[in-house]
């Protein structure tokens, strides 16, 4: 799927929720559901400042596309991030770090999760484009 | 609006129309305000009074000779006259003006800690102490090599007052505590520490920013040496605070800041500095901040104390009821002195996720570490969910939170 799909993809799952409750409901199933980060990534090197709660993110590159893991202590957090991750996950370094993420302003994320508030999307996205940058030329950071 | 001098009878649903933002929605949602331990919300009388200085009265103060400023002058002098009584200490020069009471302490320890702190003397402060009251004491002590102590706290809240004799002893040079805690809303024996600080010569700065809006303070009968809080916890605007402080310890306080207003006679090889409580306060004061802080003390005035302390102390026993009747839900801070404070955590639910769905459903709590984290870390905790209540708030609005509560950690478990 490429990038635009997944944005897509997303864009048309927040549509059926009529108001907020529904679309954090969901986040918190996403949070839920998605896998825990390894073990050997829960330490403050993979630690992502500048959020209420603790957010994890670990990158690599394999076959020149850069994956990510990432975790949260807190669900609404975890549910965001694993949403960066289903869309920024096996592409390549260049891809993400020219994507705009629209679909963070189509869903009402942002109007909800502005940089100014505690939850810390803009340094989740920052650190994601960071990794981006780092493993142009490298597989592991 | 309540409008008469004399003291009013207690009626929240009269009270809630002097402060027109519980009146707004969040969210959509009507406003259920549960931040006060953060920022009180103000009253008419407070905002129109600095609507009317700015219309009516705006002049600089202690300055010019003509109508207008000696109005402004008389206002704002009035105002400080209005806090010396409503802590009742002994006379307006023991009363300084400052932003909030983050300077306030900064203050102190900036003029009194540099004089009076040299290489192996020890300051004591409690674990519950906002960050405001343990980080200005960091940096004097570590530029003096003075070394600061900890007074632990019991599981519930309470300072351990052993282990806080203990520690304290002629090298102590001071003890600096919060009257009341921010995070766990726990009053502290205060009478009691300044008795024993003073019985080995130590000075006793208390941390009253939590207090003055819930309790009365009077600060010649604790016989503390300083005395910090700020305005607008207490219905004021933002922006304004106090430092009171025994005159004797002032006047032998060297200045803080240097500029206009705290001067006596400037020339290039000399200046010689104002007397109390200029001497401390350089370059145009927030005359608008201070005449507000006036306005919030007469409206708390209309007040008797018994009756909010009484309504306060319903409210946060039926808070602490409801609350409680929730499964796996833990309250941090339970002794029976407490203002009307919960911070509480629910299984092992992050306070962000709580925080976030009550701010949807129009509830304002906080949630993190309240700027106390070593009191965060002494119960291993990351942080809290933090309701803190004043005597505007309401046993209905208490229902919304519990349901809204209840509705949320359906989505969270």
């Amino acid at each position: 799927m490429t990038l635009k799909e997944r944005e897509e993809e997303i864009v048309d799952e927040f549509s059926l929720f009529s108001d907020w409750m529904e679309k954090y409901e969901y986040i918190i199933d996403l949070g839920k559901e998605a896998p825990p980060i390894n073990a050997q990534y829960k330490t403050d090197d993979y630690l992502i400042r500048g959020c209420q709660s603790q957010v994890w993110l670990h990158a690599w590159k394999e076959d020149d596309k850069v994956h990510f893991e990432a975790d949260s202590d807190a669900f609404i957090t975890k549910g965001i991030v694993a949403l960066l991750v289903r869309v920024l996950d096996g592409l390549s370094p260049e891809e993400i770090l020219n994507t705009d993420l629209n679909f963070i302003d189509e869903i009402g994320l942002k109007d909800h999760l502005s940089p100014t508030r505690a939850n810390g999307l803009v340094s989740m996205v920052k650190q994601m484009k960071l990794y981006a940058i780092g493993l142009q030329h490298k597989t592991e950071i | 609006m309540i409008t008469s001098d004399k003291i009013v009878d207690f009626d929240v649903l009269e009270i809630r129309k002097d402060f027109p933002i519980l009146n707004t929605k969040a969210n959509g949602k009507p406003l259920v305000y549960f931040d006060n331990g953060a920022t009180s919300q103000k009253p008419l009388e407070v905002i129109n009074a600095i609507d009317r200085y700015y219309k009516t009265e705006n002049a600089n103060v202690h300055r010019g000779v003509y109508f207008l400023s000696q109005l402004a002058t008389d206002l704002y002098d009035g105002s400080r006259q209005k806090i010396t009584n409503f802590i009742k200490a002994e006379d307006t020069n023991t009363v300084l003006f400052t932003s909030g009471t983050t300077e306030s302490i900064n203050l102190v320890a900036q003029t009194w800690g540099r004089k009076n702190l040299s290489e192996g003397d020890e300051l004591l402060i409690s674990g519950m102490e906002h960050h405001s009251n343990i980080v200005p004491w960091q940096m004097i002590c570590e530029e003096k090599g003075a070394i600061v102590k900890v007074i632990p706290l019991n599981d519930d809240g309470s300072l351990n007052m052993e282990v806080f004799e203990e520690r304290l002893s002629s090298k102590t040079k001071m003890v600096a505590v919060a009257h009341i805690s921010n995070t766990l809303g726990v009053v502290n024996p205060i009478e009691r520490i300044i008795e024993l600080s003073h019985a080995v010569e130590a000075k006793v700065l208390i941390d009253g920013a939590q207090a003055v809006p819930h309790i009365p303070v009077d600060v010649q009968s604790l016989d503390c040496d300083f005395y910090a809080f700020s305005g607008h916890k207490m219905f004021a605007p933002t922006g304004i605070g106090v430092l009171y402080g025994k005159r004797e310890l002032l006047e032998e306080m060297p200045p803080y800041k240097g500029g206009g207003d705290m001067i006596d006679r400037v020339s290039f090889e000399k200046t010689t500095y104002a007397e109390l409580p200029f001497k401390f306060e350089a370059g145009t004061p927030n005359i608008a901040g201070v005449i507000g802080m006036g306005a919030a003390i007469d409206y708390l005035n209309k007040f008797d104390w018994k009756d909010i302390i009484e309504y306060e102390d319903e409210l946060l026993r039926y808070v602490t009821e409801e609350l409680l009747k929730i499964e796996g839900l833990r309250i941090y801070g339970t002794t029976d002195q407490k203002i009307p404070v919960v911070s509480f955590l629910v299984d092992d639910i992050h306070p962000y996720d709580i925080g976030t769905l009550l701010d949807q459903l129009g509830i304002a709590v906080r949630t993190g570490h309240h700027c106390t984290q070593p009191l965060m870390d002494r119960y291993c905790i990351p942080g809290t969910v933090r309701a803190s209540l004043s005597f505007y708030n309401t046993k209905e609005e208490i229902d919304v939170f519990i349901n809204a509560l209840n509705k949320i950690l359906k989505m969270l478990r």
